[in-house]
């Protein structure tokens, strides 16, 4: 195949994919602000997304602290700068890593659990049934997952914030010998509001690309079990991509 | 003039062509469904006759062409539309709602759509499973813990419990020995009876459409092949509808 009609090929259908999933979107925010909404379906995916996210949010928070101490300590020890583990793990882990981790950890979780139960409801003629018992499935379905995506993982990020700080606190008392009251004062110094707002803005966005991409994937997932398995792959690879890259924008506007 | 002739046209497929990529599946495609009678739709598989369905369900949007209900076109995805309001379906693998019990499932439309109380729904959706003979026992149950024949009935119990208009069957009785097939059978010529509703079934089973069916059709190539009352279908007019529904190929 001519290699320019490939890459034009190719890029057509990024473009395609670009613009659907750029629709789909639309189609669920419109979905979420429009009546009726289904409350107890809601508050089914917050348990779901959230509660259930906690154990594996916490502990990946807590070593990542403990780990990112333990860095910090080595790097600044070359420079005289050891005493900054505090103050770098609090920023590290509230502007950066807590939305970050918390997001990949839930959107591995999440995103292809919800790729996958949607996939099957259509494999199934699930969602074909919702449109003949006269329901809109992207109010029944997708926008509930979304909005508690959206609500949730700003709650798991301040959790993982704290669970995280922890494990550096934890690591610097215990085995780099640090003052436990100038180590918190150093964390509470340093952080200011805006670091905790713009890492918690992180997330709500976080939150709504990571479940926005299960729905997507699961809904358009075609041709049995092996479309529900491709589909629970796409939704989590492309999850991550997109909180990349959403990370790093967001980043550059709130330097 | 036939009883089909002269009762109304419920559902109209005008000059339907669908097509999926580069194929055709529904090409230019005429049928009518009058009110009060049942129809079913035979045909090989791959024949469209699914698609057929979807159209009128607004689940597939027509390449050109329309659907009408009611002589209103019915809008694609409009779970609103009034024509699809009146329409109960029963899907072929039944499509009840892993997470939801039973009684959840028969009571979708009025909790959902309808915003009945639990307690009114509950009771409309146990009188529901009463009429296709499903012990009450099950209403709590998840449908993955009832038999194909249970299933059934469920979903049949579902498409019912709005009190249709319209009933569609999607292959009703596919996955069922012949002796459930056979209650199936006379359940739905039951409940298409007691609610003088318009049916439209689709099926492989030629002893399900000699049960059901006041008239038949047959697609071949996305066109209607023939169609005519079931008094018509085994008296050979046609050799190829013939041959289908006495199951023999061409060579035999």
């Amino acid at each position: 195949m001519n290699p320019v009609r490939a890459l034009g090929a190719g890029l057509l259908a990024l473009l395609q994919s670009a613009g659907a999933v750029t629709r789909f979107a639309l189609e669920t925010v419109f979905a979420a602000v429009r009546p009726p909404f289904f409350g107890g379906q809601l508050l089914q995916q917050l348990f779901r997304l959230g509660f259930l996210s906690l154990p594996v949010v916490g502990l990946t928070a807590l070593f990542t602290g403990a780990a990112l101490a333990l860095n910090i300590y080595t790097g600044g020890s070359r420079f005289n700068a050891e005493s900054f583990v505090p103050n770098i793990v609090s920023l590290g882990i509230v502007r950066e890593l807590g939305p970050v981790i918390a997001a990949l950890m839930v959107s591995g979780r999440v995103s292809s659990g919800i790729a996958a139960e949607i996939g099957a409801m259509r494999a199934t003629e699930q969602i074909d049934a919702l449109h003949t018992l006269a329901t809109d499935p992207m109010r029944y379905l997708i926008a509930p997952r979304v909005i508690a995506g959206v609500i949730v993982l700003p709650l798991l990020v301040i959790i993982a914030n704290l669970i995280g700080i922890l494990g550096g606190f934890a690591v610097s008392v215990q085995t780099l010998d640090f003052d436990p009251s100038v180590y918190i004062k150093n964390t509470l110094d340093i952080l200011e509001r805006w670091d905790v707002l713009s890492g918690l803005i992180k997330a709500a966005v976080f939150g709504f690309l990571l479940t926005l991409m299960g729905c997507y994937h699961g809904y358009h997932a075609e041709g049995g079990a092996q479309g529900v398995g491709q589909a629970a792959t796409n939704a989590v690879v492309s999850a991550a991509v997109l909180i990349f890259a959403a990370n790093f924008l967001l980043t550059s506007l709130f330097v | 003039m036939t009883a089909q002739d002269q009762s109304p046209v419920k559902i109209a497929w005008k000059d339907v062509t669908v097509r999926f990529g580069s194929t055709t599946v529904l090409d230019r495609f005429s049928l009518e469904a009058h009110e009060g009678r049942s129809l079913v739709i035979i045909g090989g598989s791959g024949v469209g006759k699914s698609v057929t369905i979807k159209t009128a369900l607004g689940l597939i949007r027509p390449s050109s062409g329309k659907v009408e209900i009611d002589g209103h076109a019915v809008k694609h995805n409009r779970e609103d539309d009034p024509g699809v309001a009146q329409i109960g379906m029963l899907f072929q693998s039944g499509a009840l709602f892993d997470s939801l019990p039973v009684w959840k499932n028969v009571a979708f439309r009025l909790l959902h759509a309808e915003h009945m109380k639990a307690d009114e729904a509950r009771e409309r959706a146990l009188e529901a499973l009463d009429q296709v003979d499903l012990d009450r026992e099950n209403a709590d149950k998840r449908p993955n813990s009832l038999s194909g024949g249970m299933l059934k009935r469920a979903a049949l119990a579902r498409a019912i419990v709005g009190r249709p208009k319209i009933l569609f069957f999607d292959e009703p009785t596919t996955g069922l020995d012949p002796v459930t097939a056979d209650v199936i059978n006379k359940l739905i010529k039951r409940q298409v009876k007691h609610f003088n509703a318009t049916a439209v079934s689709i099926t492989h089973d030629m002893a399900s459409m000699r049960t059901i069916a006041d008239d038949v059709a047959m697609i071949k190539d996305g066109k209607i092949l023939w169609r005519g009352p079931l008094s018509e279908v085994e008296s050979c007019e046609n050799a190829e509808v013939c041959r289908f529904v006495r199951g023999e190929s061409e060579d035999e």
